[in-house]
């Protein structure tokens, strides 16, 4: 019995590791993306992902199937929005970065809608709104990243760049 | 611009500088999901354990008291004089 638990562990810690060594990189961008933070200096986004991640480990013998990528994407997203929930307003400010102006809910659904890829049925189901309002909010987010608001000075200077 | 193009030129922005990802990040994921799975094993046992013991303790309740034997009755007045 005990010989069984150990072996499943030893499966279990082999299988998330692999999984790991492929899929942080692309989740630890997007959860840098979701917060807005510079891509060297995103304590946020890693304390996310981390948490997520070992949520995928701990489900990972009841996952049948189920794409763990999948499962740690969802956790990701569930746990921002959670957490822009609590800490509302008060994000830190990262001048250079284009995601910073635009609100969390609508930085989620554009990384789930076009950097991740996810249909427009999953991400609402995901979030819990309706479709025609995630598409509004996707196409709002867009409008606002290709052509910022015009404000004083540092955002010219970060348009320019952009 | 049409939609595609405008999600094709976000897509792009998106793209743009991945972080490095922190070698320590496996370690914290595998320490935490650990965690999290013997919290689960726990609680699980010690659900199961309240569970036998509630039926433990109904079982010999209701051996000693035997709920389901009528009552000895001491309200009907005895017959006498018939």
């Amino acid at each position: 019995m005990r010989d069984r638990q150990a072996s499943q562990g030893a499966r279990r810690a082999r299988e998330f590791e692999a999984f790991v060594a492929g899929a942080a990189g692309r989740l630890l961008h997007a959860a840098t993306l979701l917060t807005a933070e510079p891509p060297d200096d995103n304590p946020r986004a890693r304390r996310l992902l981390t948490l997520a991640l070992a949520h995928t480990y701990a489900s990972w013998d009841r996952l049948r199937g189920e794409d763990p990528y999948d499962r740690a994407r969802q956790q990701l997203a569930v746990r921002f929005a959670r957490g822009a929930w609590h800490q509302h307003g008060r994000s830190r400010a990262t001048p250079g970065n284009a995601l910073a102006a635009l609100t969390p809910q609508e930085r989620l659904i554009v990384v789930l809608r076009l950097y991740e890829g996810v249909a427009e049925e999953q991400a609402a189901a995901l979030l819990g709104l309706p479709v025609e309002r995630v598409r509004a909010i996707c196409a709002r987010a867009t409008t606002a990243l290709l052509h910022p608001p015009r404000r004083p000075a540092p955002a010219a200077a970060e348009v320019a760049r952009s | 611009m049409n939609l595609n193009e405008r999600e094709a030129a976000v897509r792009r922005m998106l793209e743009r500088t991945p972080p490095p990802v922190p070698p320590e990040l496996y370690g914290d994921a595998l320490r935490r999901g650990g965690r999290m799975l013997r919290r689960r094993t726990a609680a699980r046992r010690l659900l199961w354990l309240v569970l036998l013991a509630t039926a433990v303790a109904f079982v010999v309740w209701a051996s000693t008291a035997r709920p389901w034997v009528e009552p000895p009755s001491n309200t009907t007045p005895p017959l006498t004089n018939w």
